[in-house]
């Protein structure tokens, strides 16, 4: 049956909307801890599907999820060197955004919060957000977004071994601030 | 094993990443080392708090919409008109047959059938990867996985263990599709969940496996002794078909034993 450009493209879409959008929460969930910023991320997200649809034809499989986040990776990597040379470069250390309310306020500290400390999603989000590169990326592609050893060392593009000593290091300098966090005097 | 190398491997372990013969060695290292053992405890403590807190987070609306609208836009119409074009084209009265018709019009939403059965059957798969939604019943041994269908559904399906061929049993699930209840059987291969979904079939006769891929998922099916099974993974497609065939080895020894 001769295929006809004009039919190709809708069902190009078609598909890519149904192998890649389910990951749309995965790809903005990596984005933000790579960028540490909700704007960035989403910038990043965005820049991410367009450039995954050009290239859609060329997707061999199996898995779109690792395909889509090798990707973001390198596009958020380009936002990385745009930091650097830009005069604003400072706002990767700023925290993740400026609406968030305190972790911790004065006054509000009592032994039984402190038990549910290691519970607290947004703390262990800031304690992640906190680690440094690259051991954070490898860190939540693991845990948060949960791609085997071998399909974050695709994504990252570096040898299986060293995603291992990499995820050794991210879990060791967590345990150490996590623990730090919960020995802190009230 | 020395503590430098257990300290690395005592994650993969932890991952499930290790075959079976370094998990051993780390196991027994850590056995006799009670630094190790405390490092394994305190990382097995923090893997379960990260895993219990949701650290993801939701795409906004607004980017989602965003993303839609720079796609080009999806025409249903435009690329599936065979099936119906050929119905509308007997409904109008053409010189073939009623029976011969009806016949056709079984062929064609047979296949609908299948492609639809196996779109739920990844949704299902999907829906099982979500925190807290894996199994019903958890548990290695396939003597306990097994009776706990008992009852749940028309069908008791075959539970193998396939440990040494290294695919480990994970636990079973009720799931639906096809709007009927179905026993979901789950194993893993390192980090990679497997369901095979089993469910009752008219036919006794074997069906051939056939692969398939389905938004990057793979998914081999096939039918035996009046059962149709569909294997769902992210696993590379030569290691399903593995599985597939394990499974179908297992099913033929335990039938002749």
């Amino acid at each position: 049956m001769p295929v006809n450009a004009a039919n190709d493209d809708p069902d190009k879409a078609r598909r890519f909307r149904d192998a890649a959008l389910p990951h749309l929460d995965e790809a903005y969930t990596l984005a933000r801890y790579l960028l540490r910023d909700a704007t960035d991320a989403e910038d990043a997200v965005q820049e991410c599907y367009l450039r995954a649809f050009k290239h859609f034809d060329s997707y061999r499989g199996p898995a779109m999820k690792p395909w889509l986040f090798a990707i973001l990776r390198n596009v958020c990597r380009a936002e990385f060197a745009r930091r650097a040379s830009s005069p604003t470069a400072a706002v990767e250390e700023l925290p993740d955004s400026a609406a968030q309310p305190p972790l911790w306020s004065e006054g509000q500290e009592t032994p039984e919060t402190q038990l549910l400390r290691h519970r607290d999603a947004t703390a262990i989000r800031r304690l992640v957000a906190a680690l440094a590169e690259p051991f954070r990326e490898t860190f939540v592609l693991r845990e948060i977004n949960n791609l085997s050893y071998r399909e974050i060392a695709d994504v990252a593009e570096v040898p299986v071994g060293t995603v291992m000593s990499r995820l050794a290091r991210a879990r060791a300098m967590l345990r150490t601030a996590w623990m730090a966090e919960e020995e802190q005097p009230l | 094993m020395t503590c430098d190398e257990a300290e690395i491997l005592l994650h993969a372990l932890l991952d499930g990443e290790l075959d079976a013969g370094h998990a051993r060695e780390v196991e027994e290292h850590v056995a006799g080392c009670p630094n190790c053992a405390a490092a394994l405890a305190a990382y097995r403590e923090m893997s379960k708090a990260t895993a219990g807190a949701d650290l993801r987070y939701t795409a906004p609306l607004a980017l989602r919409r965003r993303i839609e609208a720079a796609l080009p836009p999806v025409q249903p119409q435009a690329q599936a008109p065979s099936r119906r074009t050929l119905l509308r084209g007997f409904a109008m009265g053409s010189a073939v047959s009623a029976i011969a018709a009806t016949g056709l019009v079984a062929i064609v939403l047979r296949n609908d059938d299948d492609a639809r059965i196996e779109s739920e059957v990844v949704s299902a798969h999907l829906r099982s990867l979500q925190a807290g939604h894996l199994t019903d019943v958890i548990s290695t041994d396939q003597h306990t996985v097994k009776p706990w269908f008992n009852g749940k559904l028309d069908v008791s399906p075959p539970v193998v263990d396939l440990t040494a061929q290294g695919f480990t049993l994970i636990g079973g699930r009720l799931d639906y599709i096809d709007a009927r209840a179905i026993g979901a059987i789950v194993y893993k291969r390192r980090a990679h969940v497997i369901n095979l979904f089993v469910a009752q079939t008219a036919s006794t006769e074997p069906r051939a496996a056939k692969m398939e891929t389905i938004q990057g998922f793979n998914i081999r099916r096939w039918g035996d002794r009046g059962l149709n099974y569909w294997a769902v993974s992210d696993l590379a497609a030569d290691e399903l078909a593995e599985f597939g065939e394990k499974f179908e080895t297992a099913m033929k020894s335990a039938v002749a034993g």
